[in-house]
């Protein structure tokens, strides 16, 4: 274990020294010459969320371009990378709220470190708006100044695996999930319930930790059991090489996925494994609505691929841009937390949005599955 | 049952592999080097850019990139090691300078191939699912033991039958011994180096391709496992890194099965715990002597 301990201080460094250098190479908006909110996004630049850290910044960029171009509030972002742990994530805030003295912070990408960085937030009174965090407790029950975008699990799982069964008619399911990290747990826990409530038979459940490679032991015994569906509840590293792996041991079964599978990562380093994996989403791609059209078009000539998490995190920009409307321009941290509050029935890219009392996000939620190597909405 | 047998053995080779390699170094040099997570490391991403950048075929790919391994392994033997041989604080500092070495080593890799996790290309390796008894494996499994098992063997058979082999043995007994016999010590240390850090290249290779996921920082968890390996096979020796590999594979993968990934190193490292009680020198190491 010495060895680790030594590992960790040239790491740390590394890090800390590869994130200052990311700080000065990478401001997304020049401060505007009128003031405005100077918002702070800590989200997952390095680690295993990485992969959704890279999409949520294409989407804050295109937003903050958008909402500045169409005149009104003026809105510039501080990213910093929270290397998808707590203790990164918590360094992060500080910085924010001392140092930059943001008027409202979003992120940070996992509910992992949004569970340990947000209370600093909380209690120092600066409105934090999560954009990604699904767990359904440890997150807006912190306190009053935090707030989501990003619907729970338990407001997209269910219905996905209603929509599943549907089309699939299972009665008997393997189940895996990651026991070491909040959001993937949580989603195991509503997956659970979902399959007890439709019927479903567990008829096996294993665990993996968020650094394992190998998962030919829990696969093994899952499927030795011949179950006639396999549930997965990972981040996106992690289910394509578990759907990969799954693939090679000959399962041809149908996989259903959690959130972390949301990500055009998953596909691309899944491949052909991926095919016909269905995932609940909070994000509808083939939306018709203004909004949406106008999100799908920004992100193509920033020549980014969409997915929910860009859509999740432009949605955040254009919440912040309208809390700050609704308290007539005014960019102080208790201006726009009091203007959340008054968000309602804006029209997004995930479509009509408002909050529930208690501060999560309210929209509606869809279902997709693989097909030829892209994301399909199932009607 | 026979399945899980089946998924320690493949997982137990890969360790093996890895461990022989990294014990090859100890018993020679009584060093430590903390840099073979590295080069397992940047073989897997050498073997990568080849086939997925280069479109190279994986049987070019895989010989390429062992032979990348072995000669990352001579650079590293001659900037962290070679200048600090002779002193009188050698062991602690080459620890240190292997440590810093991993650390460049891995910023190389994080520079160039960015911190996602990176995987083969679909259809490197032909998906063919094998049935050996109530068992299946894919074709890609049972190569990737049938490889480890074969390179282990042409080791021990280097070791123990050449010339070379010989020489690297002597100097593990004795620096100065076999140099008043002859032997070109520096030369001796370079190769077993080079031979070191090609098998913990080939392991690197073969874990990317096992398991589909290939990062900067991949080498870390296997380093931990390799240095338990060799520990529970006595530091030093081979034969009993490649059990001790096969063994830590075996509890592994039925710890995982039966109590769950939670215990998968909580088990791994109470059996050290406990060989290290019984035995302090290890399942296979000897009390005096020592081989390399």
């Amino acid at each position: 274990m010495s060895v680790a301990r030594r590992w960790s201080l040239p790491l740390l460094l590394l890090l800390v020294s590869a994130a200052c250098k990311k700080e000065e190479a990478q401001p997304v908006a020049a401060s505007p010459a009128g003031g405005g909110a100077v918002i702070g996004a800590a989200l997952s630049l390095t680690g295993p969320a990485a992969v959704y850290g890279a999409q949520q910044r294409a989407g804050i960029q295109a937003a903050v371009e958008e909402v500045n171009a169409r005149g009104g509030a003026k809105l510039s972002v501080i990213v910093e990378d929270d290397a998808s742990t707590k203790e990164q994530g918590i360094t992060v805030f500080q910085k924010f709220i001392n140092r930059d003295k943001v008027s409202a912070i979003i992120g940070p990408t996992l509910s992992n470190t949004a569970s340990a960085a947000d209370p600093l937030a909380q209690a120092a009174q600066v409105p934090v708006l999560a954009i990604s965090n699904t767990a359904a407790t440890g997150i807006t029950d912190i306190g009053n100044y935090i707030w989501r975008d990003s619907l729970m699990e338990a407001q997209v799982i269910p219905g996905a695996f209603k929509k599943a069964q549907e089309k699939l008619h299972f009665k008997t399911a393997g189940v895996l999930y990651g026991n070491d990290d909040v959001f993937t747990k949580a989603g195991y826990d509503v997956m659970q319930k979902a399959l007890q409530d439709l019927g479903v038979k567990v008829l096996g459940t294993q665990t993996f930790a968020k650094p394992d490679r190998d998962y030919n032991a829990q696969l093994t015994e899952l499927t030795a059991a011949k179950p006639d569906v396999l549930v997965v509840s990972a981040l996106a590293d992690n289910a394509a090489a578990i759907v990969s792996q799954a693939r090679q041991r000959g399962w041809t079964g149908p996989i259903l996925g959690g959130n972390g599978f949301n990500s055009p990562a998953f596909i691309k380093n899944a491949g052909a494994a991926a095919e016909g994996v269905m995932v609940g989403t909070s994000w509808n791609s083939s939306s018709q609505e203004p909004a949406n059209q106008k999100f799908l078009a920004n992100l193509k000539k920033a020549g980014v691929n969409p997915d929910q998490f860009s859509a999740q995190a432009y949605t955040g920009v254009l919440i912040l841009a309208e809390a700050i409307q609704q308290s007539g321009g005014k960019t102080g941290r208790a201006d726009i937390e009091a203007g959340l509050g008054k968000v309602k029935d804006l029209d997004t890219p995930l479509g009509k949005f408002s909050f529930t009392p208690s501060r999560d996000a309210q929209h509606e939620p869809s279902v997709q599955q693989v097909k030829d190597g892209k994301f399909q909405i199932v009607q | 049952m026979g399945q899980q047998v089946l998924n320690g053995i493949f997982l137990g080779s890969i360790y093996a592999l890895f461990a022989v390699g990294y014990t090859l170094v100890f018993g020679v040099l009584d060093i430590l080097n903390l840099a073979h997570q590295a080069v397992f490391m940047l073989a897997a991403f050498v073997a990568l850019a080849l086939v997925a950048d280069a479109h190279l075929p994986l049987w070019v790919a895989l010989p390429a990139a062992v032979l990348a391994g072995g000669l990352i392994g001579i650079v590293l033997e001659r900037i962290a090691f070679r200048p600090l041989r002779g002193r009188s604080d050698s062991n602690i500092s080459g620890l240190i300078s292997s440590l810093a070495m991993a650390t460049v080593f891995e910023a190389i890799a994080l520079e160039i191939f960015g911190p996602d996790t990176s995987r083969f290309p679909q259809g490197t390796f032909p998906d063919r699912v094998v049935r050996l008894g109530g068992a299946t494996a894919s074709l890609l499994q049972l190569c990737i033991v049938g490889i480890s098992v074969l390179l282990m063997a042409l080791l021990t058979l280097l070791l123990g039958r050449t010339r070379l082999g010989r020489q690297i043995r002597a100097v593990a007994e004795s620096p100065r011994a076999a140099r008043i016999l002859g032997v070109n010590v520096d030369r001796a240390i370079a190769f077993a180096f080079f031979l070191s850090s090609a098998l913990g290249g080939a392991a690197g290779v073969l874990f990317g391709l096992a398991f589909n996921s290939i990062s900067p920082d991949v080498g870390r968890g296997v380093e931990l496992k390799g240095l338990a390996v060799i520990i529970l096979g006595g530091m030093g020796s081979v034969p009993g890194a490649v059990m001790a590999g096969f063994a830590l594979g075996l509890v592994e993968v039925f710890t995982v099965a039966r109590l769950g990934s939670s215990f998968r190193d909580v088990v791994s490292f109470a059996v050290l715990f406990l060989v290290l009680i019984a035995r302090p020198r290890g399942l296979f190491g000897r009390a005096a002597a020592r081989e390399a």
